[in-house]
């Protein structure tokens, strides 16, 4: 008979997050789209975000990212045995993200990969690292979310130059005595695949085609919005069920960070209580993608320090069209260093 | 049966004044949603998903852009109601 490995239960150890230096707020593109500050704080709540340097990297984000919330566990690289980028614009087809970030950090023999579940692509990789440490597979995951969106988006789409940014965020994912990340709710809805795309090809571009640019995200604001507020809320109701968890006993909601509208939406829809704080993060770091749900659960710890150890609702959705989401114990305080 | 159309301009009086704010009062059925209630085009979703709440209809998504005035609205409810 096979022999096989049994794990334990998981939590989230910590998380860290990298922001580019650079704060680009409405008035700096506004001019581009013909647009307003008071239109896109009205239709996104966004009023600033942030923009990597030209030669600041997807790989320089994430490893920033994992190096933080490895302090703030205080363990170190030789600790992970795995590690999962979720992104869509690292700009290599091969070797992955992953194993160029391994090499960075200092343990080229991890198990590393990339994934691609756009904006649910965090949510989607801590759903496989937590089942991963539950079945004895890994001990210590580093999941992580890292986007560089401007590389493709363009400036001058008035559909979407006002919403995406850059960054990553990352979480450490270890062993646990008690359950510390409930079953992940996951499915797609690939009817309506065409609501947000990343075009034209590879192919295509290199074929050089009359009227193929550089490929860039398109989007139709009201098919998302539509889905993300209506089967989204649905969605998080049963990850909520699934954690055998009610929406009163929550202390945060942590939602893919797509537009205010449609967090206030969602969360009016799921009913939640006024106690429980809902992550904007989106105001102050625009739309990034897969790094938007690590990034804001980073800046929530920060602005709310009662939080950690709280549960939360992590909900992601994006391109595909795809979505994941659990309810997670956040992560406990940093354990104290010299930054932390 | 078909809904009335003076009880769906009824219902979506209501809703339009909940979802965006808009007194019932100024909502008649040749007022254009974005050009005269000043309805952007996410709110315009949540009036939908509302009115297909409140009256048991579907409104596909291809449609949702074709319902330009308040009266066209009244008009594929009443029709897709029947």
């Amino acid at each position: 008979m096979i022999q096989v490995r049994k794990g334990t239960d998981s939590q989230i150890l910590s998380v860290g997050g990298y922001q580019p230096s650079r704060v680009v707020p409405n008035s700096e593109i506004v001019d581009r789209i013909e647009s307003t500050d008071e239109w896109i704080r009205q239709r996104t709540g966004i009023e600033e975000r942030r923009f990597a340097a030209p030669g600041e990297s997807v790989l320089d984000m994430a490893e920033a990212a994992c190096r933080q919330a490895l302090e703030r566990a205080g363990l170190t690289m030789d600790d992970v045995d795995t590690v999962i980028v979720a992104t869509i614009t690292y700009p290599f087809q091969a070797p992955s993200a992953a194993t160029a970030l391994i090499a960075r950090l200092g343990n080229p023999k991890a198990a590393a990969f990339d994934i691609n579940a756009a904006c649910a692509g965090f949510c989607y990789g801590l759903g496989m690292a937590s089942d991963f440490i539950r079945s004895g597979t890994s001990k210590h995951v580093l999941v992580i979310g890292v986007e560089k969106l401007t590389d493709f988006t363009d400036p001058n789409d008035r559909a979407t130059a006002f919403i995406f940014a850059d960054g990553a965020g990352a979480v450490l994912v270890g062993p646990s005595d008690h359950p510390g990340i409930g079953p992940t709710i996951w499915g797609s809805d690939a009817d309506s695949r065409d609501a947000i795309l990343l075009n034209p090809s590879w192919n295509d571009f290199r074929n050089g085609a009359t009227g193929v640019a550089w490929p860039v995200i398109s989007q139709q604001g009201q098919i998302v919005f539509r889905w993300a507020v209506y089967s989204m809320a649905k969605a998080g109701l049963k990850a909520l069920d699934a954690a055998g968890i009610t929406v009163d006993q929550l202390d945060a909601f942590i939602p893919h960070q797509a537009n205010v509208r449609i967090i206030e939406t969602m969360a009016k829809e799921m009913k939640m209580p006024e106690k429980v704080i809902i992550a904007q993060d989106i105001r102050t770091s625009g739309n990034t993608s897969a790094a938007s749900v690590p990034l804001a659960m980073s800046a929530l710890l920060k602005d709310h320090p009662e939080l950690h150890g709280g549960l939360a609702l992590l909900i992601g959705y994006g391109a595909g069209l795809v979505y994941a989401g659990q309810v997670v114990q956040l992560p406990p305080l940093p354990v104290p260093t010299k930054s932390n | 049966m078909a809904l009335s159309p003076a009880d769906v301009l009824a219902g979506l009086k209501e809703i339009v004044e909940e979802v965006a704010g808009i007194p019932a009062a100024t909502i008649e059925l040749d007022k254009s949603f974005t050009d005269d209630l000043d309805v952007d085009s996410l709110s315009m979703v949540e009036v939908v998903v509302a009115a297909e709440e409140r009256f048991g209809v579907k409104i596909p998504d291809d449609q949702v852009s074709e319902l330009a005035t308040v009266g066209d609205a009244v008009n594929f409810i009443v029709k897709a109601s029947a």
